[in-house]
């Protein structure tokens, strides 16, 4: 074979960046590339592709950086996009043509563990010992020459976290890739070999060829191999075969599950032997003081929960004077673009009612997702996330979810969407997934002017502050109560594979490195306007559709009429009067002008798609006790909660730029009775028990199109389709309940 | 090799503090073979660090390296005194 990797000279050669998690990995693949990186996805499943591209004196390399992990044991997703990466059979994706190991210098002996099984695959390495100043620090020598010497590959030492500190490292990259070194894998003893002939003899012709010796190793050794599913072996002659395949390493003496991680390490203590030596006693540095404060039952306990204060505060406070300000640029934008459309009225509702308000619609949630992601960044990069998950287990790991799950629910509670982003940090995919879907039941920030509207209303003019208040707070547990059972019964029922084994590294205290944690920030914000920033604006741009089409002229000009006749009889001129009234210029009556205008965008909106679909399904809301001003609310409210409160101003003829403070708006719904004709004709509408029902229908709906995109793009649109209709469905029992059982009390 | 039939003191029955030897881990289960990647063998002096708050899980340290695990992972690991 010609040592030479034949596509450097066509085009760029791709290198795959692998180690344990907690080796600086991420550091290192950040100073290699910098700001040339790409983020996407490998195709049908939902890991991150991270890749970026390193130019070298004389060829552009392409890093992609693999996911974090162990071994090469095919245990979670991402451990089997590394295998399956590394061994070239991910579809659509080519194999990479040189590996670059990552691996902890303080812990060397433990990382060469992965670095040891990359190199059953053949490819060309080079390995990075990461971490080397903190190696120093606890005077650990490592000698680089002799492991260089004894693994076949050249080995460098780095330090990804200082400026300059991977210098060694791109000659050595450059070396690899015009005279590629393979390192010297284990010699496997023969009943190993005996094993995998067996498998190999077994497979279909086709796969007896393309299936590499790593991978009938992870067949061999893995207690459930993600292999197997590429294998099409009947259930029973699997089983058969595994087990006629480690009868032979039984025979030899070995515990088959036992053998791979007992010969393995018995081959890197010979690899290691005479390389690492300690100078003087083993300096541990603090990491075990600082533990002893921040696992501590108590003490740990409430650190804990005031860092959590903070974090929650600043996601809940920091972020809305930002927030504010996009808000603000939006109306400008709108009010300047607006008048300039004049003259084609649908184009001018397209631009700011819909594309304006769609762009505004996803760049208002940047604040909260940047803040979030600079307080995950600095938890993990310090060390401290792990510890987080470690108090916290106990009350998660019940239900499905495990430690990792507490600080997006905990962001959930500002906003659903940030939340749903920090579910990255959870490993075990099934935990991951409970998460994100019972992370909407949070009660978020945009529920707060529905409760506030609706409360202030009804509850505290009859109850007083105190019990509203006291509301105010309830209603932020109701989401809650109905995310445990719910995750409890996922994690039973929907999702019968075993959860993954909850084996967490406390990783070393370090010192965060501030250019690290603005780049995570950053990316965390680039990568929501880009992946789900589209989703937002269509979503938005269609309700738009739906709310302002059809728009027959004799709408406008019936809401006239009836306008100008209610108006004259109230003033008890003709009027005739008072449309003239309007025409005169700077002499109008009072109000009279947006009286109009209110009544028009009332008439539109009862005549629109989504006013006249909220009529037809209003039979649908009335065992929840809803009317149809309601209904309409709800349904406009689907894109965004707080969209009830301007849509409801807008059926009462009070324009939609009302809010949930406004006395006009109280008062309307207050007195809002049943019409004529129906059932409970000239009874309040508002009732307690449908004021409660529609609390507790927001609280439990899935209102919110940024939500379901990033459920979309975080696990798979089927999730955003079944978390839409799960949700919805128990919102309206929920409604219907309250009103029923309230009902049936009064 | 494989664990023994009558099974003696496991991780999860270690006191807070307490140091012992690994006699083996029961690589049937998932984490056990988890666990012996990541360096956890028979042999390897072993600390029970800290258990969390509401006794579950548990946090060890061994040959440099702080794990945590759930009480359940950690029943399958046996140990000897040292």
């Amino acid at each position: 074979m010609p040592d030479v990797i034949p596509s450097i000279r066509q085009k760029t050669s791709r290198v795959a960046l692998v180690g344990n998690p907690n080796t600086g990995k991420t550091a290192l693949f950040n100073s290699l590339t910098g700001l040339r990186q790409r983020v996407g996805n490998y195709p049908g499943v939902t890991v991150a592709r991270k890749s970026g591209l390193l130019k070298l004196p004389q060829a552009t390399v392409e890093i992609v950086d693999l996911p974090g992990t162990y071994s090469l044991a095919a245990a979670s997703l991402d451990e089997r996009i590394v295998v399956d990466f590394l061994s070239g059979h991910l579809p659509g994706v080519e194999r990479p043509d040189a590996v670059i190991c990552v691996a902890d210098a303080t812990q060397l002996k433990k990382n060469l563990f992965l670095v040891s099984q990359v190199a059953e695959t053949g490819l060309p390495m080079v390995l990075v010992l990461n971490r080397w100043d903190a190696a120093c620090r606890q005077g650990l020598e490592i000698n680089t020459h002799l492991l260089s010497e004894r693994l076949g590959i050249p080995v460098v030492a780095a330090i990804a976290t200082q400026k300059g500190g991977v210098r060694n490292l791109l000659p050595a990259i450059e070396a690899m890739l015009h005279e590629p070194q393979r390192m010297r894998p284990i010699t496997w003893p023969d009943c190993v070999d005996r094993a995998t002939a067996i498998l190999r003899s077994r497979l279909p012709v086709d796969l007896r060829r393309t299936l590499s010796e790593v991978e009938l190793h992870r067949i061999l050794f893995d207690a459930k191999s993600a292999v197997l599913s590429r294998i099409p072996w009947p259930e029973e002659e699997r089983r058969r075969i595994l087990e006629e395949a480690r009868a032979e390493i039984q025979r030899a003496g070995y515990n088959p599950m036992a053998a791979e991680a007992l010969l393995h390490y018995e081959h890197l203590s010979a690899v290691t032997e005479g390389v690492i030596s300690q100078r003087g006693d083993l300096q541990r540095g603090p990491t075990e003081s600082i533990d002893r404060l921040l696992m501590h039952r108590g003490w740990g306990l409430l650190i804990f929960l005031a860092i959590m204060y903070v974090v929650f505060l600043s996601v809940y406070t920091w972020a809305s004077p930002f927030m504010d300000v996009i808000e603000w640029a939006k109306g400008r934008v709108q009010e300047a673009v607006g008048p300039a459309l004049a003259g084609a009225p649908i184009l001018q509702s397209l631009v700011t009612n819909g594309a304006i308000e769609g762009v505004g619609a996803f760049l208002v949630f940047l604040p909260q997702i940047l803040i979030l992601f600079f307080f995950i960044a600095l938890l993990e990069d310090t060390g401290y996330m792990a510890r987080a998950a470690f108090l916290m287990d106990r009350m998660f790991g019940w239900c499905g979810l495990n430690g990792k799950s507490f600080v997006p629910l905990l962001s959930s509670y500002a906003c659903a969407v940030p939340g749903i982003l920090a579910t990255r940090t959870i490993e075990d995919p099934k935990a991951r997934l409970v998460t994100i879907l019972i992370a909407p039941f949070m009660s978020c920030s945009a529920r707060l002017p529905v409760y506030v509207l609706l409360i202030g209303a009804f509850i505290e003019p009859r109850h007083g502050s105190f019990v509203a208040s006291l509301v105010l707070f309830a209603m932020h547990f109701v989401g809650l109560a109905a995310a445990i059972p719910t995750a409890f019964l996922f994690n039973r029922v929907l999702f019968r594979t075993p959860s993954q084994p909850f084996v967490l590294e406390l990783p070393s205290y370090h010192v965060p490195q501030m250019r690290g944690v603005l780049w995570r920030m950053s990316q965390s914000g680039l990568e929501f306007v880009k992946r789900a920033g589209t989703v937002i604006f269509a979503i938005t741009i269609i309700v738009w559709a739906l709310l302002y089409f059809p728009r027959p002229t004799a709408v406008e000009e019936e809401a006239t009429r009836r306008f100008f006749a209610r108006e004259a009889v109230a003033a008890a001129v003709s009027p005739a009067d008072l449309e003239a009234a309007l025409d005169r210029e700077g002499a109008q009556p009072e109000g009279l002008a947006a009286g109009l205008e209110h009544e028009i965008d009332r008439a539109y909106l009862e005549q629109s798609f989504l006013g006249r679909f909220g009529r037809a399904v209003q039979p649908l809301f009335d065992p929840a006790g809803f009317d149809w001003r309601i209904t309409i609310g709800v349904l406009a409210s689907f894109p965004a909660r707080e969209l009830i409160v301007s849509t409801l101003g807008v059926t009462y003829s009070l324009g939609g730029d009302v809010d949930e403070a406004d006395p006009n708006l109280r008062t309307a719904l207050s007195h809002t009775r049943w019409p004529a004709g129906s059932a409970r004709a000239g009874q309040p509408v508002y009732t307690l028990p449908v004021v409660v029902g529609i609390m507790v229908f927001f609280a439990l709906c899935s209102q919110c199109g940024a939500t379901l995109a990033v459920i979309a793009r975080e696990s798979h649109t089927g999730w955003a389709v079944f978390s839409f209709f799960y949700m919805t469905v128990l919102a309206w029992l929920g409604a219907v309940l309250c009103y029923q059982a309230g009902s049936l009390l009064a | 090799m494989s664990p023994p039939a009558s099974p003696g003191p496991t991780l999860a029955a270690l006191p807070v503090g307490a140091l012992a030897r690994i006699k083996s881990v029961d690589p049937s289960q998932r984490a056990g073979q988890r666990l012996m990647t990541m360096g956890l063998l028979p042999g390897i002096e072993i600390k029970l660090v800290q258990v969390a708050p509401f006794g579950d899980p548990l946090a060890i340290e061994f040959d440099g390296r702080r794990l945590s695990l759930r009480r359940r992972e950690a029943a399958g690991v046996l140990l000897e005194p040292i």
